[in-house]
C-alpha cells in the first residue's frame, strides 16, 4: 500500500519537524490547549496537555489520575472474596473481565481448580463482556470522528448484552459474580437459548457497522495511515490487545497460556493486521467482536454439566505465596499479581491494566499530528479511565 | 496446569521445564553472581532475584540474550506488615501488638522493600519476573528507561507510591497524586485514610441466602 | 405584491409591514419545520429511537418548549471576552440569513424585491455569515472557540467559490441574474420540444446542482463539513461560549440557512415556486391566475423540505473531513469540475 507507505512517511517526517521545533528555543508560537479533563472525546477525566503550532501537535502530555482510587492500597485491607467488588469496577464496560484474573491468581495459589461448567460459564461470561465494551467501542468510533448515528444501534445492541450478563449475574454493569472456586450461582433457566438469538443479533450489527463506517470513504482517510505504531514501538511500550495485534505481533493470552478458561475447547481466529494505524487498530476490534459471538456460540455448544463451585472452606485463607494471572480482557492485557501471606485477604495485589501501558504511548505518537487526528488516535487506542488510573 | 504423564521415569519432567531452567542458566551466563536467587515453577512461571547493582545489566540481559522483548511492568512490595493490621482497628483502644518481622515472598530478600518487574517473551511465549532489592538506607535504582520506553510510567507511578528513586530517570513527577502530596502512599506505614477517618464498623456476618451450601465462601 | 391579490391598493407602509412579516414567516417557519421534522424527527428514527414525544402530540411543541427554555437561561458571557462584538456575532448571522431570504420568489407576485442581479446579491450576502462565525470565535476568549472560527474561516472561504461557480452555470442557461426570470425560464422551458416537465435545471446542470448542494453543505457548517463544531473535539467550536438567547439565535440562523440555502436550490434548480406552465396552458407570467399566489409558497415550501431532506440526511450518516482533507475536496475537486461544468453549458447554450 505505497498510499499508506507515503503517509508513514510523511509523519515521520512530521514528527521529526515536529522535535525540531521543540528544540528551538526561541518559543514564540504555539498554544497549549488542555483536551479534558471535562471533554466529550476523552473516554472519562483523562487530560492531555497539547502544544499546538496551529493545527499540529508539537508535544503532548496526558495527566492521568483524576479518577485514581487507590486501588492496590483497598485490597490490602479486604478479604479475598471482597476484591472482586472492588476491581469489578476497573474496566467498568466489561467488568466481569477483571474478576477473571484475580480470581485465577487465588485459584492458583490456593491449589484448586474449578470446576469444568465453571470454567465454561466463566468464559461465555468473559466473551459476553467482551462484546459489551467493544460494541461501545464501536459506536463512540463513530461520534468521535463525525458519525453520530452508528452509536444508537451500538447502544441498542449493547443492551442485549447487558440484559444476558444481569440475565445470569444480577448486575449489568458489576456483576461481581466469580468466587474462588468457581461461580456464585449456576445460568437461569432459558438463558443459553437466549445467548445464541443474542450472538446472531450481534453478528448482524457488526455487518452493519461495517457497512455503514468501516465502508465510510470519509471514515477511511480519516483513520488510514493516522497514528501508526511500528511493532518494535509497541512491544517496548507494553501495548496490548488489539492495539498490539494491529502492529502486526501474533500474540493473544487466551490461545498462547494454559489457563484453566475453557479456550483450549474452542476454536477461534486471532486476527492481525499489518498496518499498525488507526483503521487497523478499529478494524481489529470489529473483527474480534464478531470471533467473540463464534466463541459464545461454540462454548454454548459444549457447555459440560456439572457443580459450580469447589470445594472451598468457608473462610477463606489463601495460602503463602506469590501469583500472577493476567488474561486477554477487552480493552488489553490485564493481571494481577497477588502476594498473599497466608492471610484472609492479600497482601500485595498489583494490578496491570492494559490502557495505563496503551496510554503511555501517547506521549509518543502524538507529535506532529493534526489535532482531529489526536481525536481519532485516542479513540483508536480505546482506553477507560478506570483502567488507566485504578 | 496440565500435567502429562510421559512416562514412569519421565513424569517429574512436566512440559516446558527446560525452558525456565534454561532461561536460569543464560541469565546466570550473563550475570554470574549477580543473580542471587531464583524459582521455578515448573510449566509455569521463573522468578529470579538479582543485585541491585546489576538491576539495569540484568534488564538488558532479559531483553537482549533471553529475548523477553514485551515489556509488562515495573513496581514495588514492600514487605513490612502494616502496623495498622488491617484497619479494622478499635480507634477507643489501643492498638494491639503486632509482629514487625519483614519476610519477604519468592526469592529472598534482605530489604524492606523490593522493585520487580515482569517481562515477556513474544516467541518463546514464557514471561518471567525480576525482582531486586531497595537499599533501607539509599532508596534508589537505575531506571530502566534506557531498555524498554514503556518502564517511563511505571517507574513515575512507583516513585510516587513508594518513594523509590531511579537514577537516570529525568522526569519523576507524579502519576497520579497531586504535585504537592507528602508521603508515599502505598507503604505499610501509611495509613488507609479511609479507615482513619471511619473505623471499620465490624465484620457483619451475613446470612446466607436459601438454597446456599456450607461450601459457600461467605465472609 | 399582495395588492393583485386582495384587488386593494395598499399605502407603501402596510405593504412594507406584510414583507417584513412574510420574511420573519418564511425564515422561521422554514428553520422550525426544519428543526421538527428533521433534527428531532427523521434523526430520531434514522437512529432507531422515537425521539420528543412528550410535548404536544408526537413532540410537536417540542420546539416552543426548546425555545422557552433557551430564552430563559442566564444571558452569560466570558469575563474576558470582547463584550460588544460577542454579543454582535449572533446577530451577524442571523442578519444575514434574513437578507437572503429577500431575493427568493415565493409567487408570481410574492416577492420581496425583484431586482435583475438577484443571484449576485444572493452570493455576495451569503458570505456576511462568515464574518459572524469570524468573530464569534475570536471574541470567545476561548481556545476552542478560536480553533473552531479560525477553521470556519478556512473552510467558508474556501466552499463559496464552488457554489459561486455552480450557479454561474445555472445563470449561462437561464441567461439572466434575476431569480424570479430563472424560475419563469424553468418552467416555460422545454426539453427537446416536449414541455411536459418544464425545464428545470437539475437535469441540464446535474453537475452544478451537485456541487451546489455539496456547498451548501459546507458553507453551513454541517457534517461532513462541520469541523468548525467538530462536537467531539472542540465542544461546539465558535459557540461554544454562548448561551440562552444568543445561542437560540445561532441554532435558528443554521437551521433558517439550512432552509433559505434550500429554497434558492429549488429556485435555481427545480423551478420554484412554479409548475410547468404547459399544465394550465400559461404563455407568460403575466397570465398566471391569481390563486398560484396561494399554491406558490406552498410548491416552494415543499420543494425545500425535499432537498432541506438531502441535506439532512448526509448529515447524520457522515463522519466528519479534517479540515486539510475539505480543503483539498473543495480546491482540487468541486473548482475543477464547477469550472468544466461552466465551459460545457456555455458551449452548449452557443451552440443549441
Amino acid at each position: 500500500m505505497s498510499d499508506l507507505a507515503d503517509r508513514q512517511k510523511l509523519s515521520y517526517i512530521a514528527a521529526q519537524a515536529a522535535d525540531a521545533r521543540l528544540n528551538v528555543e526561541l518559543e514564540t508560537e504555539g498554544m497549549t490547549l488542555n483536551i479534558g479533563p471535562q471533554h466529550p472525546a476523552t473516554h472519562g477525566t483523562l487530560r492531555i496537555i497539547v502544544r499546538l503550532d496551529g493545527e499540529q501537535v508539537i508535544w503532548a502530555e496526558p495527566s492521568a489520575g483524576y479518577m485514581h482510587r487507590g486501588y492496590e492500597k483497598l485490597t490490602e485491607v479486604r478479604t479475598f472474596p471482597q476484591v472482586t467488588t472492588l476491581i469489578n469496577r476497573i474496566d467498568w464496560l466489561g467488568s466481569f473481565a477483571n474478576e477473571v484474573p484475580f480470581i485465577l491468581a487465588a485459584e492458583k495459589l490456593m491449589d484448586i481448580e474449578a470446576p469444568a461448567r465453571a470454567q465454561h460459564i466463566r468464559t461465555i461470561l468473559f466473551e459476553l463482556s467482551r462484546i459489551a465494551n467493544v460494541s461501545l467501542f464501536l459506536g463512540d468510533l463513530g461520534v468521535q470522528l463525525g458519525a453520530i448515528t452508528p452509536v444508537f444501534m451500538a447502544f441498542r445492541d449493547r443492551e442485549y448484552v447487558l440484559n444476558l450478563i444481569e440475565g445470569a449475574t444480577g448486575g449489568r454493569f458489576h456483576p461481581n459474580f466469580d468466587r474462588i472456586g468457581g461461580l456464585k450461582d449456576d445460568l437461569p433457566a432459558g438463558w443459553l437459548v437466549e445467548t445464541k438469538q443474542v450472538m446472531k443479533k450481534l453478528r448482524n450489527f457488526c455487518t452493519e457497522m461495517e457497512d455503514l463506517l468501516f465502508g465510510n470513504e470519509i471514515f477511511q482517510s480519516r483513520t488510514r495511515g493516522i497514528g501508526v505504531i511500528p511493532k518494535e514501538v509497541a512491544l517496548q511500550y507494553g501495548l496490548s490487545g488489539a492495539n498490539l495485534r494491529a502492529s502486526g505481533v501474533d500474540w493473544d493470552l487466551r490461545r498462547d497460556q494454559n489457563l484453566p478458561l475453557a479456550y483450549d475447547k474452542v476454536d477461534f481466529k486471532v486476527w492481525t493486521h499489518p498496518d499498525g494505524d488507526s483503521f487497523a487498530r478499529c478494524w481489529l476490534r470489529l473483527q474480534e467482536t464478531r470471533e467473540a459471538t463464534k466463541i459464545v456460540d461454540q462454548l454454548i455448544d459444549t457447555l459440560p454439566a456439572g457443580p459450580i463451585m469447589a470445594k472451598v472452606p468457608r473462610i477463606i485463607k489463601v495460602p503463602e505465596g506469590e501469583a500472577w494471572v493476567s488474561t486477554e480482557n477487552p480493552l488489553g492485557e490485564m493481571g494481577y499479581y497477588v502476594v498473599s501471606k497466608g492471610d484472609l485477604g492479600p497482601f500485595r495485589v498489583k494490578i496491570r491494566t492494559a490502557s495505563f501501558n496503551n496510554i503511555s504511548i501517547v506521549p509518543w505518537l502524538l507529535r506532529g499530528v493534526y489535532v482531529p487526528d489526536v481525536i481519532t488516535i485516542l479513540a483508536s487506542l480505546y482506553f477507560i479511565l478506570g483502567d488507566i488510573d485504578k | 496446569m496440565a500435567v502429562v504423564a510421559l512416562s514412569d521415569t519421565e513424569t517429574l519432567a512436566l512440559p516446558g521445564d527446560g525452558l525456565r531452567e534454561g532461561i536460569v542458566q543464560q541469565l546466570r551466563d550473563v550475570l554470574g553472581d549477580a543473580l542471587l536467587d531464583s524459582l521455578v515453577k515448573p510449566g509455569d512461571d521463573v522468578w529470579v532475584r538479582v543485585r541491585t547493582d546489576a538491576w539495569r545489566a540484568a534488564g538488558a540481559a532479559l531483553r537482549d540474550v533471553v529475548g523477553c522483548d514485551y515489556f509488562c511492568f515495573l513496581s514495588a512490595i514492600d514487605w513490612m506488615p502494616s502496623p495498622y493490621g488491617r484497619g479494622e482497628d478499635d480507634p477507643t483502644e489501643p492498638p494491639p501488638e503486632r509482629s514487625t518481622e519483614i519476610r519477604q515472598g519468592y526469592t529472598g530478600g534482605d530489604t524492606r522493600m523490593q522493585v520487580f518487574a515482569r517481562v515477556r517473551s513474544i516467541q518463546g511465549k514464557f514471561g518471567v519476573t525480576i525482582k531486586a532489592d531497595v537499599p533501607d538506607d539509599h532508596q534508589v535504582v537505575d531506571s530502566w528507561i534506557s531498555l524498554y520506553a514503556g518502564a517511563n510510567w511505571h517507574e513515575r507511578e512507583c516513585h510516587e507510591m513508594f518513594g523509590i528513586g531511579f537514577a537516570g530517570h529525568n522526569d519523576l513527577r507524579n502519576m497520579y497524586l497531586p504535585t504537592e502530596f507528602e508521603g508515599y502512599p502505598l507503604r505499610k506505614d501509611f495509613p488507609l485514610l479511609a479507615r482513619m477517618v471511619k473505623p471499620w464498623p465490624g465484620i457483619v456476618d451475613v446470612e446466607p441466602l436459601p438454597g446456599d451450601g456450607e461450601d459457600e465462601s461467605d465472609v | 405584491m399582495t395588492a393583485s391579490l386582495l384587488a386593494v391598493d395598499l399605502p407603501y407602509w402596510a405593504q412594507s409591514m406584510f414583507r417584513v412579516l412574510g420574511g420573519t414567516v418564511a425564515v422561521l417557519l422554514a428553520a422550525g419545520s426544519i428543526v421538527y421534522l428533521f433534527l428531532f424527527k427523521m434523526m430520531s428514527f434514522m437512529q432507531s429511537r422515537l425521539g420528543p414525544m412528550e410535548a404536544g402530540p408526537y413532540g410537536s411543541l417540542q420546539l416552543f418548549a426548546e425555545v422557552g427554555k433557551w430564552l430563559q437561561k442566564e444571558d452569560l458571557s466570558p469575563e474576558r471576552a470582547d463584550k460588544r462584538i460577542f454579543k454582535m456575532a449572533p446577530l451577524i448571522v442571523l442578519v444575514s440569513t434574513f437578507l437572503l431570504v429577500a431575493v427568493v420568489p415565493f409567487g408570481p407576485d410574492d416577492y420581496f424585491t425583484n431586482f435583475d442581479a438577484g443571484v449576485f446579491y444572493m452570493l455576495a450576502v451569503s458570505s456576511i455569515s462568515v464574518l459572524g462565525i469570524l468573530i464569534a470565535g475570536w471574541s470567545s476568549a476561548n481556545k476552542y472557540s478560536l480553533l473552531g472560527g479560525l477553521r470556519a474561516a478556512g473552510q467558508l472561504i474556501a466552499y463559496e467559490l464552488p457554489m459561486v461557480l455552480a450557479v454561474v452555470g445555472v445563470v449561462i442557461q437561464a441567461g439572466t441574474m434575476n431569480m424570479q426570470q430563472i424560475v419563469v425560464a424553468q418552467n416555460t422551458g422545454e426539453i427537446f420540444g416536449w414541455g411536459g416537465i418544464g425545464n428545470p435545471y437539475v437535469l441540464t446542470q446535474f453537475i452544478g446542482f451537485l456541487i451546489f448542494m455539496i456547498a451548501v453543505q459546507a458553507e453551513l457548517t454541517q457534517a461532513p463539513f462541520d469541523m468548525p463544531i467538530a462536537e467531539s473535539e472542540l465542544v461546539s467550536g465558535y459557540m461554544t461560549e454562548y448561551s440562552g438567547f444568543r445561542f437560540l439565535i445561532f441554532f435558528i440562523a443554521e437551521f433558517a440557512t439550512v432552509g433559505v440555502f434550500a429554497l434558492i436550490a429549488s429556485a435555481l434548480f427545480l423551478g420554484g415556486w412554479g409548475v410547468p406552465f404547459s399544465w394550465f396552458g400559461w404563455d407568460s407570467i403575466d397570465s398566471i391566475d391569481n390563486w398560484m399566489n396561494v399554491a406558490g409558497p406552498l410548491i416552494m415550501f415543499s420543494k425545500m423540505l425535499v432537498l432541506a431532506f438531502l441535506i439532512m440526511w448526509v448529515r447524520f450518516s457522515y463522519p466528519r473531513f479534517r479540515e486539510d482533507q475539505l480543503q483539498r475536496f473543495a480546491w482540487k475537486v468541486l473548482i475543477p469540475l464547477a469550472l468544466i461544468n461552466i465551459m460545457f453549458t456555455a458551449v452548449l447554450k452557443v451552440m443549441l
